[in-house]
């Protein structure tokens, strides 16, 4: 893999496909994926609904379940492969070493417990067991995030939509972690609250040093504080590479067409260009490449062959157009891009 | 929520969608084929009674309290009837009040339920508290009170008074589901044509609560045969109606039991027993089918999908 | 608060319909049972008995329905129920207040019982999915809720009373016993309280395992039963304190509408097992046609149903927060 030098791995995903085994066969919704996560890394996982990048995260925080399952490939975590291991085996490096944030808190924390009895349960599952340290470590993960502590008495449905996702980051930084995965922990707020949100993740981390894997379907938020950014698309990684590299010079037609979906605030008027049709349904999915059938620059090869992950100047990108073997094509040249991030 | 791939499908299914849905569903269903197996065979069994038993259910001919043998498969009863010919003359009675109170019951289930959904308001509080009160009331003895001054009266009347007691269980799912329909794009659409509540709740809401209303038949059929025979055990239904419960009336009437003529009970019981336990797992399986999360959970074996070949 | 209050104020609506439908149905049905019972019994009874019939049927007296039916509230909420017919003459309250003892030792402790294992049954069945007890339960129990529940109990007298003779199955004592808090009468109360229970038990046990089950099944299908797992929590702490403690909460109100089935149970139950207890004194009233003490069985019972209900409420509001400060 020859992304640019990355500080060495805090997890190195190789392979990785997960399926759902359903009543009528199974469906791959992620598809040989790879990719690594460096030290204090911040990376960014974007995509459409339904590409696969929350079965991703699961698969790599070994939560599926079934019908979901790991298919293939491996997760090493520090060294230590993941896959296979069962919930006993994992709880030690569960939240002490890798902790996850999910996407609406209010589905995240449990209803019927205290803020403070679930920052509780879990202190204790890992050998915390004074009362005082507990107490006292809640309050200073919960003023990290800028709540007060005296909310650790109350239940979820008191506090505010914004105040939960702070309060499960707060709950994700209680052992100061060396990788935290979140699931598009933004997604439910609004604007405002997404951005402050998102400042807050950012210095936390760059406070204490954690990586992030962040999912997000908003590509414009996650360009603001992503080191590398990876796109998705039907289970597959399409495009990997440096952030800023991505937004000026995007090479995946896709990517292409998502950054063109974003009007600027500072660029001149230009008229929004979507991306005509729908993902392909996993269970049929199509030959050759599997956005070639909503692809602008579409070549004949691409309906017959599948490309691979192809580097182009230091980004991976899934696409035949720059295969070696491609034809001279007018439309070989990427287009679109961004001049300002 | 936990999140899945497969595409949303939007848009709202016609009747015959949703049935065919329905259908392909319950027929993978092995829980559904068993039940809807003996489903099938006690009505092939109360279409055809005289094919099957050749003696008459009523006619007290026969010595008393015979065990099972060649001439009387399930013995004779303390009357000198022969009990094979009850069981089988008597499922046509059980299947009339089952699918008739069933029907009747799911029909104002419907009404009522779908009619609050859809109304809103004081309408639905109203609907609401009168479904809530009629829930709570237990039902049995609210029977055996009416039945104390009904005496008698026949099957009809029976199917009555199940459906328009036992309705409210059914009518708080239906409003439930209805509720979660309410708003969604193709009812507005109708709204906007500007077609009449009355209208979209017969030819919109409804078709699409097909499996619902199914299982809403199937949980009033099973109640209806229950409690129909549980009436006729105590002797509040007609005692000489040919009919599983009232079998089992006669039994304890003339001590069967005590004088060890087992079987006698035994028979009549197993008869209900079995036929409720269809209409039982066929519930069951529309439950799964509507909530895929309770579908037995098999060791993962996996089979390729077929990419779409040229 | 507020929330006690409304459900304070249903019970009693509930309450007014039961006593309504007590004051109408007779009044009501076809063949006017009012004029045929009179005249089955205006030979046979005279002065206070006859008066006390007139006054539920509402036959010849002078004064209007709504008079009469006011009479009749007034006279529930005094507690004057009549007197019985057929224990003549006896008042109702005192005939019932025999059969209640009877019926919440047998029903009650079975009833509750049969919730607690059920429950628990449901739970570990739901934890380990696909395995033995999840794969037998829900058809097996899809069975036994099918199974009427006088017969079950025919089956256990003809199994372990007649044919085993292991246990009594019938009466709630012997009868040759005198009544007394000694070893001797409680011990043979227990004994023939034994078939009776386990009949109850096994029919409506079904319910209880089936819906905790499949609770428990959506419930662990929720986001924070995921965030349990990935907090490396224990595996027994994810069942109680994530899994279970969501799931029991709509079984408790399933719990109440349950109830009405329970209760219907227990009646055949007793029928069968000739158990002195309420529902067996109610089919009895209703076989001497002794309608005043039919009506106040009614009512008792309805009322222990609703009683049940408020505490399975107040459960409710004990162990999910959110019901605490919303309404």
């Amino acid at each position: 893999m020859s992304s640019p030098p990355v500080p060495e791995p805090v997890l190195e995903v190789s392979g990785l496909s997960v399926e759902y085994v359903l009543d009528r066969g199974s469906v791959r919704a992620v598809d040989d994926v790879s990719f690594t996560v460096g030290r204090g890394e911040f990376l960014g996982i974007v995509g459409e609904s339904g590409c696969g990048k929350s079965t991703l995260l699961f698969a790599v925080a070994q939560l599926l379940a079934p019908p979901a399952r790991v298919d293939g490939g491996s997760v090493r975590f520090k060294g230590t492969s993941l896959v296979g291991l069962t919930d006993k085996q994992l709880a030690a490096t569960r939240w002490r070493d890798l902790s996850v944030v999910m996407q609406s808190a209010m589905n995240a924390l449990n209803p019927v417990m205290s803020i403070g009895a679930q920052f509780k349960d879990v202190m204790q599952a890992h050998g915390v067991k004074r009362g005082d340290e507990i107490v006292a470590r809640s309050a200073e993960v919960l003023r990290m995030v800028g709540i007060d502590p005296a909310h650790l008495r109350s239940y979820p449905h008191q506090l505010s939509g914004g105040m939960r996702q702070r309060a499960m980051i707060a709950m994700a930084m209680l052992f100061t972690p060396e990788l935290v995965i979140m699931d598009e922990p933004t997604s439910a707020l609004d604007v405002v609250a997404q951005r402050s949100l998102m400042v807050q993740i950012k210095e936390l981390q760059e406070t204490y040093g954690f990586a992030v894997i962040f999912v997000t379907h908003d590509m414009s938020l996650i360009s603001h504080f992503s080191d590398r950014l990876m796109v998705m698309y039907a289970g597959q990684v399409s495009e990997l590479g440096a952030t800023k590299t991505i937004f000026d010079k995007p090479r995946h037609p896709y990517t292409q067409g998502l950054l063109e979906a974003f009007p600027s605030i500072h660029g001149p008027r230009v008229p929004l260009k979507g991306i005509p049709g729908n993902p392909p349904n996993l269970a049929l999915i199509p030959n050759g490449c599997r956005f070639h059938p909503r692809c602008p620059q579409v070549m004949d090869r691409c309906r017959e062959e599948a490309p691979g992950l192809i580097d182009v100047h230091g980004t991976l990108a899934r696409c035949l157009l720059y295969d070696a073997g491609a034809a001279r094509n007018s439309a070989a040249q990427p287009t679109g891009g961004r001049t300002d991030a | 929520m936990a999140t899945t791939t497969v595409t949303v499908q939007a848009g709202h299914s016609t009747a015959g969608q949703a049935g065919r849905r329905v259908w392909r569903a319950v027929r993978r269903n092995r829980k559904a084929a068993t039940g809807g197996v003996l489903l099938l065979l006690f009505c092939l069994i109360a279409l055809f009674p005289g094919v099957i038993a050749k003696d008459s259910p009523t006619a007290e001919i026969y010595p008393k309290n015979l065990g099972p043998s060649a001439a009387h498969l399930f013995g004779t009863t303390g009357l000198g009837q022969d009990m094979f010919a009850q069981a089988v003359w008597g499922t046509r009675q059980v299947l009339i009040i089952a699918i008739g109170a069933g029907l009747l019951a799911t029909a104002i289930a419907a009404v009522v339920g779908v009619t609050a959904a859809y109304l809103g308001g004081t309408w639905d509080g109203v609907l609401n508290l009168l479904t809530d009160v009629l829930l709570v009331i237990p039902l049995f003895p609210l029977l055996i009170v009416i039945s104390a001054y009904v005496q008698n009266s026949g099957t009809g009347v029976l199917i009555a008074v199940l459906a328009f007691t036992g309705w409210s269980y059914t009518a708080r799912q239906l409003r439930s589901q209805a509720l979660s329909l309410r708003n969604r794009d193709f009812l507005e659409a109708a709204r906007v044509r500007g077609e009449r509540p009355l209208y979209i709740i017969a030819v919109e809401i409804l078709p699409t609560m097909i499996s619902l209303l199914l299982a809403a038949f199937l949980t009033n059929a099973l109640y209806a045969i229950l409690f129909a025979s549980s009436l006729q055990f105590v002797g509040l239904g007609d005692p000489n109606a040919t009919s599983w419960g009232t079998m089992l009336y006669w039994a304890e009437n003339n001590e069967a039991l005590q004088a060890g003529y087992y079987l006698q009970a035994i028979i009549p019981g197993a008869c209900i027993a079995l036929l409720g336990t269809a209409f039982a797992l066929l519930n069951y399986a529309f439950d799964e089918v509507g909530n895929p999360a309770l579908r037995p959970v098999r060791k993962i074996r996996s089979k390729r999908v077929q990419s779409a070949s040229s | 608060m507020r929330f006690v209050l409304r459900r304070a104020g249903f019970f009693l609506l509930t309450l007014w319909a039961a006593v309504t439908l007590n004051f109408f149905l007779p009044r009501m049905m076809p063949g006017n049972p009012a004029i045929a019972m009179m005249a089955k019994f205006h030979g046979r009874l005279t002065g206070q008995a006859l008066v006390a019939l007139e006054t539920i049927f509402g036959v010849n007296t002078h004064e209007s329905l709504l008079v009469q039916y006011v009479h009749y509230l007034g006279d529930i909420f005094t507690g004057n129920f009549g007197t019985s017919l057929f224990f003549f003459p006896s008042p109702v309250s005192q005939v019932v207040r025999s059969a209640i003892f009877w019926t919440l030792g047998l029903v009650g402790v079975a009833t509750i019982l049969a919730f607690l294992l059920g429950t628990g049954v449901g739970i570990v069945a739901a934890w380990r999915r696909g395995g033995l007890l999840d794969s037998i339960a829900p058809p097996v129990l899809v069975i036994t809720s099918a199974i009427p529940y006088f017969w079950v109990g025919m089956i256990f007298i003809m199994v372990f009373g007649l044919k085993l003779h292991w246990l009594p199955w019938s009466g709630g004592a012997d009868i040759t016993l005198t009544p007394g808090w000694n070893g001797a009468y409680i011990g043979n109360v227990l004994q023939h309280a034994i078939l009776p229970g386990m009949a109850l038990l096994i029919t409506t046990i079904g319910t209880w395992v089936l819906t905790m089950r499949n609770n428990m099944v959506t419930t662990l299908a929720e986001d924070y039963v995921r965030m349990a797992r990935a907090k490396g929590l224990p595996s027994r702490r994810i069942m109680l304190d994530y899994a279970a403690r969501n799931a029991i909460l709509p079984n408790l109100t399933g719990f109440a509408m349950s109830l009405g089935f329970v209760v219907g149970g227990a009646i055949l139950i007793e029928y069968v097992f000739n158990y002195p207890g309420v529902g067996y004194m109610l089919l009895q009233a209703v076989q001497n046609e002794d309608y005043p003490l039919m009506q106040a069985l009614f009512l008792l019972i309805t009322v222990a149903v609703l009683v049940a209900i408020l505490l399975a409420d107040i459960a409710t509001a004990i162990f999910d927060p959110r019901t605490r400060t919303a309404r």
